[in-house]
């Protein structure tokens, strides 16, 4: 059984149609690499994933239980809260808290849920944060850490709730190009601790390298699913061959 | 009429001006919040009635809402309902807590919509993105418009004399009957030295709030 199954998810603004019936499913443990051009919808898909969305049409179906359907009536604030839980995402803009320095952006959430006991907590914090490589960081503020680091402490925060999947939209984007490399390090490791998760991205080597699947999308739609080998590498699809031949591959 | 005793005199008077002063800032403070929430209410005409309430308040002169809280009661029920000090303090309250709701209402706006995202994406609650990550976020961005307006209202507690309140001006005034002059001038002293302990103390919550940016 797959950890996650999306079905025809249809997301409207107003009269714009931006997703037009998306469907894929994902197993546990592999990474998922959306790619596709500016304004094609990658970013509403991760915001309807983590319910800072609500589909028009569609279901979202986790580890078996179907979170979202268009069929229930208007979710809750607090279904969307607990349905939430399942992902993680970490921002293009990292969005850590200023107020709090980087133990506390982690332990945040953990403590207000009551994950366990405030020890537990801490110490589940430092064992993440020493993972993403922030060990001699624990007490800075955010105004204190390059981009790369910010985004390991965005990543950090939300592996520290244990989400079934994790999402991430352009997590390098907002980094200066010396600094991508230990972000998406950190993200190969999750890989190997098999962690189940999404990436929304334009490194399109990384992809290759990190990815299980592969989706490429353009207007609301999925043009072409498959493995990085056929996607991004032998492509028949002439848009995605276009999309790619920008990043000068192929 | 010697120095202690026109100092004494006015020392009394500064009694009501800090009282005035304190139960307005106590007040208005949280209700500014509440009439903030209002106006930014997604229910629309909640927001109309609120913005509405807010523009009538802040467009009439406070000294004339003090006169209208204490006389206007008596006109309708024939009789006065709040003594003279409440009906300052209401006045006060409800004007200078519109004048917070817009400084509230501009510092949560301003706040970046990831930090609610970041925070609901985590599970916290609504209750919880606003009392653990927006609200101290807005105190430090506020706290410079804040402390003109507290500022403004420790002056403005003179206005209470329209209703026969003897804070420090009054107090000084009823020496100027005996055709003393220099003791309403002496008020500023006390002015200044209130504005000042404020001054210091708004200092003091900026350099705390010092240790991060944005
Ligand atoms: N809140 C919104 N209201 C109206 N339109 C929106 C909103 N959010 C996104 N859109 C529109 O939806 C479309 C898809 O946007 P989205 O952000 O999902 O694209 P994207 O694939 O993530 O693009 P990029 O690569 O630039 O991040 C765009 O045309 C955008 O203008
Ligand atoms: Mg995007």
């Amino acid at each position: 059984m797959p950890i996650l199954e999306v079905k025809n998810i249809n997301k409207n603004f107003g009269e714009l149609e931006v997703l037009k019936g998306i469907d894929f499913s994902l197993n546990q443990g592999e990474v998922l690499a959306i790619i596709g051009s500016s304004g094609s919808g990658k970013t509403t898909l991760l915001r309807c994933l983590n319910f800072l969305e609500t589909p028009e049409k569609g279901s979202i179906t986790v580890n078996g239980k179907t979170i979202f359907s268009d069929e229930h009536k208007e979710y809750t604030d607090e279904e969307k809260r607990l349905n939430r839980l399942h992902f993680g995402l970490v921002f293009q803009q990292f969005n850590l808290f200023p107020q709090y320095n980087v133990l506390e952006n982690v332990t945040l959430a953990p403590k207000l849920l009551k994950k366990g006991t405030d020890e537990e907590i801490n110490q589940n914090a430092l064992d993440i944060l020493k993972h993403v490589g922030l060990s001699d960081r624990v007490d800075y503020y955010p105004c204190q850490l390059s981009g790369g680091q910010q985004q390991r402490v965005a990543i950090a925060r939300a592996l520290a709730l244990s989400p079934d999947i994790l999402c991430f939209d352009e997590p390098t984007s907002a980094l200066d190009p010396e600094l991508t490399g230990e972000v998406l390090k950190v993200i190969k490791e999750l890989k190997n601790k098999d962690t189940t998760m999404i990436v929304v991205t334009h490194e399109i080597e990384f992809a290759k390298e990190v990815a299980d699947k592969v989706i490429f999308m353009a207007d609301g739609v999925i043009v072409e699913e498959g493995t990085p080998e056929e996607v991004l590498l032998n492509s028949k699809n002439e848009r995605t061959r276009t999309f790619l031949s920008g990043f000068g591959n192929i | 009429m010697g120095f202690w005793e026109v100092t004494l005199s006015l020392l009394e008077g500064l009694e009501y001006t800090c009282l005035i002063f304190a139960l307005t800032l106590v007040l208005a403070l949280p209700l500014g919040l509440v009439i903030s929430f209002g106006s930014m209410s997604k229910f629309k005409p909640l927001a109309y009635v609120v913005k509405t309430f807010v523009w009538i308040i802040r467009g009439v002169p406070l000294m004339l809402q003090v006169i209208i809280f204490f006389y206007v009661p008596g006109f309708l029920f024939g009789t006065p309902v709040l003594s003279r000090f409440a009906s300052v303090v209401a006045a006060f309250v409800i004007n200078y807590a519109c004048y917070f709701s817009e400084i509230y209402r501009g510092g949560i706006e301003s706040i970046p919509r990831g930090q609610y995202e970041a925070g609901q994406v985590l599970g916290m609650t609504k209750k919880q993105v606003f009392f653990k990550i927006i609200l101290m976020q807005v105190v430090k961005r506020i706290l410079a418009p804040m402390s003109n307006e507290v500022i403004t209202l420790v002056k403005d507690t003179a206005l209470a004399r329209v209703i026969m309140i003897v804070e420090v001006i009054q107090a000084a005034q009823n020496f100027a009957g005996y055709g003393l002059m220099w003791p309403l001038f002496y008020t500023a002293v006390f002015y200044l030295a209130f504005v000042g302990i404020l001054t210091l103390l708004f200092g003091f919550f900026e350099k705390k709030l010092d240790y991060y940016k944005g």
